[in-house]
């Protein structure tokens, strides 16, 4: 069994009018129908744009938001019913790194204080004395230095302050960790120390981790499986490899081909996928597809029906009528909503360096760019997980 | 790089900091004292308000005579326009009854303070209160919580609506003539202005990612409350404190200069003896000048600490 097991969570915000009454007017669908499992020992790689609901689920399996409909179960207890009582005993189990590392450590307690608040409400140690001695211990571990105990959150560093947030979560010994964005808000060399101190973590505590983030490098470095979010549901998950060397789901190829390869001979010849206009208000999500509106790919059938997450072989999910149709070429992008600039192996330097053009591409280039996408987004991995190991 | 490398250079980082450095952190609190030291504004604050609260507790044994004496009766002549100004005898000069200026504002300085003082606390107080029910009331309390800080706070715009000065004036009309309704007037006058302070201040804290933090951690809602967001909403609360004991001295002049302060002339009080003095502004201008610019002079005190303290205290300002 599963360590975490969402079924089918939706998380909507009423939208309220009135002055005296307060009227419900509406509902924000941050969150709308998310079912996935975190094994044991694993990470689970969250990814996603702004606004695409992935914090708040986030927050839903702390039940820091309240949980409209679904279940949110840790280890054989739904978290979304639990009374407020127990709920706040299970926290422990359930700890959050939080994004903003300064914003998140309260500035009038120092670090013994914020470190050792969750110990006391859990009862972890009998006395101070002995909670002073395991912060020591944790505080080791995420290295930072003994005396850092006396001092406040506004004079440490970006990378010590998450390095402090990342221990408040640990003294608590959880089963499951949450990283909101944990390297967002951090320089790039500090990030990849962050990134590897909660891989170290992992691997001599066993810890499990939900990673929500919307760097696709990050992600892919340390997760295990990664599930693609778009306006509050899931359109693709597979475990991490799979999903960068072969994306399926119009809107995961989008956002890989987004990631620029350093190579400058590879960024030209490679397959290319801009979308168009903005993330859909998730107060008024579109009918069908929640994609529809922007897939370059997208058929009348799009519109009507929602796709299911279905496993497309390998434990590769994806959530679209035509993976298949898209993946052979017979399906070629339309519409001028998107541009898809296919991969082009033979064509000149000089003109494919120009700007992408609003025109679609003809018909039997997009079939071509079928096949050669997927070499393309595997150059682009390949690039970016080096880019990763360079920092380490 | 090793984990193990990595905490031994930092620790070895901590040992040379911890050369420079004293071994506990800077409190937040701390900080803003030193920030305090270093601000000529919050200083000349400071040495005024110094000044005046060392007036207000010596002045009664330094004043050179007696503040209700008469004892110059038969050179002032108010009617006939005859006054005396400032001489050796007496450094201020005398007012409109003959009596020792200098040694009335010496002993209308406490007066003064204790009307300001006073009337703060008691806005302070009962508006931190308000302020705290309402603020915990929003983040504890759900549905019913969020109906009991509506009727709090309609409570307080009704009051924030009316002018200060004449809610003043009401409170004091319906208590009557004496100092404590004074100082009760100007107090309740500034009620609404902490209690919505406060709660707003608490609100903003209480939507920050460290409360959410402490919620994560498993910690009980009214701790988070106390230890967590109260603490940090103080600061804004503060200042206006400081702030309002110069408007608090404002204010109860102007009660008694429009004849709602202390009905016993004799007692100066440094706003009594402004509006005494305003009736002889043609004649002897100087009389009126002397409490004037003592208030002038307090209240800018007051607002210089107090404006000083709010930089201190700004956490976007911290260097």
């Amino acid at each position: 069994m599963s360590l975490l097991e969402l079924d089918g969570v939706k998380v909507h915000f009423p939208v309220k009018k009135g002055i005296l009454f307060d009227r419900t007017v509406g509902h924000v669908y941050a969150v709308d129908g998310i079912s996935l499992k975190v094994e044991a020992g694993q990470t689970y790689g969250l990814v996603g744009e702004s606004g695409c609901g992935k914090t708040t689920l986030g927050r839903a399996v702390l039940r820091l938001v309240d949980v409209t409909d679904g279940s949110v179960v840790l280890d054989g207890t739904d978290v979304a019913k639990l009374p407020e009582k127990e709920l706040r005993s299970f926290r422990r189990r359930l700890q959050m790194v939080f994004q903003d590392p300064l914003g998140s450590l309260n500035p009038r307690q120092n670090i013994e204080s914020i470190l050792s608040e969750g110990m006391a409400a859990h009862g972890i140690g009998a006395n101070q004395e002995e909670r002073r001695e395991r912060i020591r211990e944790i505080l080791a571990k995420v290295g930072l230095p003994a005396n850092a105990l006396s001092r406040y959150p506004h004079e440490f560093s970006g990378g010590q302050r998450q390095r402090i947030g990342i221990a408040r979560a640990l003294v608590l010994e959880p089963d499951l960790i949450i990283c909101d964005e944990p390297v967002s808000a951090l320089d790039v060399s500090i990030q990849a120390q962050v990134i590897n101190l909660l891989e170290e973590l992992q691997e001599s505590m066993g810890l499990t981790y939900l990673v929500i983030a919307h760097d696709l490098a990050v992600v892919r470095h340390i997760s295990d499986v990664i599930g693609v979010m778009y306006l509050g549901s899931l359109v693709e998950e597979a475990p991490s490899d799979s999903l960068y060397e072969e994306p399926l789901h119009p809107y995961t190829r989008a956002l890989m081909s987004a990631v620029p390869v350093p190579d400058p001979e590879v960024e030209e010849r490679r397959e290319r996928i801009l979308l168009h206009g903005d993330l859909p208000s998730p107060a008024n999500p579109p009918a069908g597809c929640r994609f529809h509106t922007r897939c370059p790919w997208a058929q009348p059938k799009c519109s009507e029906e929602r796709p299911e997450l279905t496993d497309a072989g390998g434990g590769h999910k994806v959530a679209c009528h035509f993976t298949r149709e898209i993946q052979d070429g017979t399906l070629t992008p339309a519409g001028s909503d998107a541009v898809v600039i296919p991969a082009q192996a033979e064509a000149p330097a000089e003109e494919t360096a120009k700007e992408p053009e609003p025109a679609a591409p003809e018909s039997g280039e997009a079939a071509e760019s079928g096949d050669t996408s997927a070499t393309a987004s595997e150059d682009v991995s390949e690039d970016v997980s080096e880019d990763v190991s360079e920092d380490k | 790089m090793s984990l193990t490398t990595t905490a031994s250079k930092i620790d070895r980082l901590a040992q040379l900091t911890a050369r420079t450095e004293t071994a506990s952190g800077a409190s937040l609190w701390r900080e803003a004292m030193r920030r305090m030291r270093a601000s000529k504004m919050a200083i000349i604050g400071a040495v005024i308000i110094a000044g005046f609260v060392l007036l207000a507790v010596i002045g009664p044994w330094i004043a050179p005579y007696s503040p209700t004496d008469q004892t110059w009766r038969g050179e002032v002549f108010s009617n006939r326009g005859e006054f005396v100004g400032a001489r050796a005898e007496n450094w201020f000069g005398l007012d409109h009854l003959g009596r020792d200026l200098f040694s009335r504002m010496l002993v209308g300085a406490r007066q003064t303070l204790l009307v300001g003082v006073v009337s703060m606390l008691i806005g302070l107080l009962i508006g931190a209160f308000v302020g705290i029910v309402s603020g915990a009331a929003v983040t504890l309390g759900g549905k019913t919580g969020r109906r009991i800080d509506d009727a709090i706070m309609r409570v307080t715009d009704i009051l924030l609506a009316l002018p200060s000065l004449l809610l003043a004036v009401s409170v004091a009309a319906v208590m009557g003539q004496s100092l404590t309704t004074v100082m009760i007037a100007v107090g309740v006058v500034q009620i609404p202005v902490f209690a919505r302070l406060l709660r707003g201040s608490m609100l903003a804290q209480g939507g920050s990612d460290y409360v959410l933090a402490a919620r994560s951690l498993g910690i009980r809602k009214r701790r988070i409350v106390l230890t967590q967001i109260l603490p940090n909403s103080l600061s804004p609360v503060i200042v206006q404190a400081t702030l309002s004991l110069a408007t608090a001295i404002i204010e109860a002049a102007a009660l008694s200069y429009l004849g709602l302060g202390n009905p016993d002339p004799a007692v100066p009080e440094w706003g009594v003896m402004l509006s005494a003095a305003q009736r002889f502004f043609d004649n002897e201008p100087m009389m009126s000048m002397y409490p004037a610019v003592g208030i002038v002079i307090t209240a800018l005190g007051f607002t210089l600490l107090g404006e000083a303290m709010r930089e201190a205290l700004d956490p976007k300002l911290r260097g």
